[in-house]
């Protein structure tokens, strides 16, 4: 164990940590109070907590009481949609940049730093230009207005940082246990598996919700390729709060909390492996 | 039930939702719109109305407003729209010009003619009208009784009602559509009678120098007049007049009033504002045709009229209906004066070009005629004709030589026949990246491939010409503008660069201060800590950086409050004044959004590195300063630096807090080079190519940063 600080970097630390936290939920706050406010109106006050004697759960109430058809519930479906696109995404997307990483961590094979050129690359090209292009690929490939080809997409475009991440992990993850596990008559795939994956955890909870986040918080794409309410995602739904003339601020803030919330028990979930640390004996010292 | 049912349940429900969004069914007419609310509602009850009646089903599909245009843009071509929309008129010639819409033999004769005219374009009718939108003068009836009826009543009016914190007229005066009435008012227009341009005019001076002098001289009006602020101002009590259209009303707690625009006093012209008609049109490639003209007619005529009007109060062009509403008599009123907008796609350049104008003024910045000397100047270049078409030939042969020569280096190698066993050696291990290799390469580079071609075409009103490297030449050779002016790539190159570096510092810092921060085991509740550090990133960024936007505001922001209340003043510090200012708003905004991705990636690198060694050189007395630089930097590094590499790509192309934040404000100058090629495809005449040239640039100028990144870190990070 680490020593204890001396009791003032303690209370100069907490201190600094709760100042910081604050200013950065104070434009967070803003978002609750215009959600829990009943008027749709933007607030431009500075102060940023509700009025507690109008305050009002109405603003979730509408975003999540929408209906389609005779008696479908139309959020519960575009949170369905929303929570199978992201954690295929993540499924995809973590075993498309698994293996890829592995490789490219361990093995010497011609053409290697090309390889690993080109998925940088890959990240530069601007996104103006491929919508369109991107639209009339899937429109081929017979995946158009189906969330089988926006997972594909999103995996695909989370694949990347994906990799390097992951490359730069298990970099780190001595090779002496591969060996091992090898000598004894694992196979690659069996070691890759059994050994170097439950080591990597951390990095697999980082990319993990990195994948996830691609999906989640993506409107632009799955506003063109989708066509109908019941195939929209929760922020594709958002956009519809701002419209022609003006914005529903209320209903936008209300979607807003309700969008980030899964994202931040995800992420209260998977940060155990973020800070757990290596577990496997003959790592940690 | 058992456990083998219960997962084959959960995967068909998986597939269910997976293909469930399948196209029309074939007897089906589906029409597509942006309306929300009580519009959506009375198409709805039209809809159903119409069912009734005809035995056609009707599938109405809500698609949100902000991708609407580029959607329907994208989908007609393809086969893949619906069979009827509907949409302003606004976008007529454009839409007309790609062949999105089929023309309609003629429309009741009860529609407004001007509505009606509004769905003419080149000769022909091309959709049938539902509904007009138009500016109003609204006031407040507890505080105005009798409303102006002159520009100089209407300032009497302001002034008088001016006071402390409430203002006498709060509109969007930095807005075009909102400084038309005024243009109109004094004589101007956007085109003269030979179809010319001329924004440094008389007509077009009276106007703006009328506007400087309201929101300038007698203060009438409040700063950085935003359609929020006007909204919360009227809501509140503190506006007594306020310059808005019908949609001003949908959520409005307080009483209102409404009169058409008054009289400019000085030439006894009405202010008119523009007219837009939004109509119902026939998509090109509808699958149901006669049934989905059935259902236009039946929406458009005096039926859907008339639930148009009792369900949404939507003022709808056709006439002869009881109008007891006294806000849509109003408009019915303003309507018989105001200019309907013209449906030319060029139009949109003369409205950019006016909005810098009145944007620079406003900002106290520059004198009237040298602002719309500047603008008639600024209009020139971006209507200026596409670049002469060019014989495509030589380029195709010199991309094909290109791409042979480069295959044939690629695989030059393979003539070795060791170089030929390594790679047979290796064979299987291609097997680990192909997947990843393969969908990077199908849906990430054929897309951008495809979309780069666009590069060598112009496009004009739905037509393109291949013109070759005329796009890159005129960028890269700044032939448009000085090098220095914050139109050229150059200057915009450097902003950006100054952009990444800024923010990439600021996130790699705080980040990793913070993660170091709660690593540590004495820390008390560092899950909490964690989690709620982690909420700039989980809150999507589209409503986080308009509430940042909102904060910087000169008036109303609460970075101005707290301001105010160190120093002990009140602060009206306009943060969008100046490009250093509006830089350091964009930053901190940015700052804020990226600090918790690096906290995070810091937080999973640093479980890498054992504590031990950090101790024993803290045993031996080392200073904390020197623990970071020599143990757990180098230790660190490998797992950061991807990220901070990627981070700084993703830097460099972060679009939405430039277009949400600073707009490019002052003048264009705090644009990046992403948010530049955004403007030339869609505020400035969509120029896909020149947009397209700008998107080649950007990606050739990150190639050559990752290059030379690798070479500053000495050692190949990527």
């Amino acid at each position: 164990m680490a020593r204890q600080p001396a009791p003032v970097t303690v209370i100069a630390t907490h201190a600094f940590l709760f100042v910081f936290t604050v200013v950065t939920l104070y434009p967070v706050l803003w978002v609750v109070k215009m959600a829990l406010t009943p008027s749709q109106a933007f607030s431009m006050d500075p102060w940023p907590l509700p009025d507690p004697a109008t305050a009002t759960l109405d603003n979730f109430r509408d975003v999540i009481n929408t209906t389609y058809g005779e008696d479908g519930w139309l959020f519960g479906r575009q949170l369905l949609n929303s929570v199978v696109v992201s954690v295929l995404t993540a499924v995809l997307g973590l075993s498309l940049s698994t293996t890829a990483a592995y490789a490219l961590s361990r093995w010497n094979f011609p053409g290697k730093d090309r390889g690993m050129a080109a998925f940088l690359v890959t990240q530069m090209f601007p996104g103006v230009v491929m919508l369109i292009p991107l639209y009339i690929l899937l429109d081929t490939l017979g995946l158009l207005d189906q969330l089988l080809g926006l997972v594909l997409v999103y995996a695909t475009t989370s694949v990347p940082f994906s990799v390097f991440t992951l490359k730069g992990y298990f970099d780190t993850i001595p090779i002496d246990l591969e060996e091992a596990a090898l000598l004894d008559g694992c196979s690659r795939w069996q070691t890759f598996t059994w050994v170097v994956l439950p080591l990597a955890r951390p990095a697999l909870a980082v990319t993990g919700l990195f994948s996830f986040m691609t999906a989640w918080n993506e409107f632009i794409l799955a506003a063109t390729l989708m066509n109908d309410a019941t195939s929209f995602t929760l922020p594709v739904v958002l956009q519809r709060y701002v419209h022609d003339y003006g914005a529903e601020w209320g209903h936008f803030a209300a979607g807003a909390i309700l969008v980030s919330l899964p994202v931040m028990l995800l992420f209260f979930a998977l940060q155990r492996h973020f800070v757990e640390g290596l577990t496997a004996g003959g790592v940690k010292g | 039930m058992t456990h083998g049912a219960a997962v084959g349940r959960l995967w068909m429900l998986l597939c269910a939702v997976l293909f469930a969004a399948l196209p029309a069914q074939a007897d089906e007419i589906v029409l597509w719109h942006a309306y929300q609310n009580a519009e959506e509602a009375a198409l709805q009850e039209a809809a159903a109305a119409f069912e009734q009646q005809s035995g056609h089903t009707v599938q109405l599909a809500a698609q949100p407003f902000g991708s609407y245009a580029s959607k329907v843009e994208t989908a007609i071509p393809r086969g893949n729209g619906p069979d009827l929309f509907i949409a302003s008129h606004d976008k007529l010639g454009k839409w007309h010009g790609m062949g999105l819409v089929q023309p309609v033999d003629s429309v009741a004769e009860a529609h407004t003619p001007a509505s009606v005219e509004a769905m003419r374009w080149q000769g022909s009718l091309w959709g049938r009208p539902l509904a007009y939108k138009t500016l109003l003068l609204f006031y407040d009836p507890t505080k105005i009784t009798t409303p102006p009826r002159t520009t100089d009543e209407m300032l009497v009016l302001a002034r008088e009602h001016t006071v402390e914190g409430s203002y006498g007229l709060a509109y969007q005066a930095s807005e075009d559509f909102y400084h038309a009435p005024w243009v109109h008012g004094f004589g101007g227009a956007a085109y003269d009678e030979n179809g010319e341009v001329h924004l440094d005019d008389k007509e077009h001076a009276d106007a703006l120098s009328f506007v400087a002098k309201l929101a300038l001289v007698d203060k009438v009006v409040p700063q950085q007049p935003t359609g929020q602020l006007v909204a919360q101002l009227y809501g509140d009590g503190n506006a007594a007049m306020v310059i808005s259209g019908p949609w001003f009303m949908a959520d409005l707690d307080r009483e209102i009033a409404a009169v058409p625009l008054p009289i400019v006093s000085e030439t006894g012209l009405p202010a008119r504002p523009y007219l837009t008609v939004e109509g119902v049109f026939l998509a090109a490639q509808a699958k149901h045709p006669v049934a989905a003209a059935e259902f236009a007619d039946f929406l458009s005529g005096e039926a859907g009229a008339r639930i148009r009007q009792a369900t949404a109060r939507q003022a709808v062009t056709w006439q002869g209906l009881e109008v007891d509403d006294p806000l849509l008599a109003a408009l019915a009123e303003q309507a018989k004066t105001a200019v309907p907008m013209s449906a030319d796609p060029g139009v949109a350049n003369v409205f950019e070009a006016q909005s810098r104008a009145l944007r620079a003024v406003l900002r106290g910045a520059v004198e009237v005629d040298v602002a719309l000397e500047d603008a008639q100047e600024y209009y020139g270049i971006l209507s200026k004709a596409p670049p002469p078409a060019v014989s495509p030939i030589p380029y195709i042969l010199i991309i094909v030589t290109a791409a042979m020569g480069a295959l044939a280096w690629a695989l030059a190698p393979l003539r070795d026949p060791y170089e030929r066993a390594r790679w047979w050696k290796h064979r299987w291990d291609y097997l680990w990246i192909g997947p990843a290799a393969l969908s990077l390469g199908l849906l990430v580079a054929v897309p951008f491939l495809t979309g780069a071609g666009v590069a060598f075409f112009a496009h004009s009103s739905g037509t393109w010409t291949f013109v070759g490297l005329a796009n890159f030449t005129s960028i890269v050779f700044s032939r448009d503008w000085p090098i220095t002016s914050p139109m050229s790539f150059f200057y915009t190159l450097a902003v950006t660069v100054l952009w990444t570096v800024t923010n990439l510092t600021l996130h790699v810092g705080i980040g990793v201060a913070l993660a170091l921060m709660l690593r540590e085991p004495w820390i008390r509740l560092r899950g909490v800590w964690r989690a709620l550090l982690i909420i700039p990133w989980a809150v999507p960024n589209y409503i986080t950086a308009l509430i940042w936007k909102g904060m910087f505001h000169a008036q109303y922001g609460a970075v101005n409050a707290l301001l105010g209340v160190f120093l002990g003043q009140t602060v009206e510090f306009d943060w969008f004044a100046s490009f250093a200012r509006a830089f350091t708003a964009n930053l901190v905004t940015n700052t804020w959004l990226g600090f918790p991705f690096m906290m995070v990636v810091t937080l999973g690198a640093l479980q890498s590195i054992p504590r031990d060694l950090e101790e024993a050189a803290e045993v031996d007395g080392a200073s904390w300063l020197f623990r970071f630089r020599h143990v757990v930097w180098p230790l660190l590094q490998p797992a950061l630096l991807p990220a901070i590499i990627l981070g700084s790509v993703w830097t460099f192309n972060m679009f939405n807090v430039i277009y949400l934040m600073s707009a490019g404000e002052p003048d264009g100058s705090t644009e990046i080079l992403i948010s530049e090629a955004y403007r030339w495809a869609f505020s400035r005449g969509n120029r896909y190519g020149y947009a397209a040239a700008y998107a080649v640039l950007i990606f050739f100028v990150l190639l050559a940063y990752s290059r030379g990144a690798n070479r500053l870190v000495g050692k190949k990070v990527l």
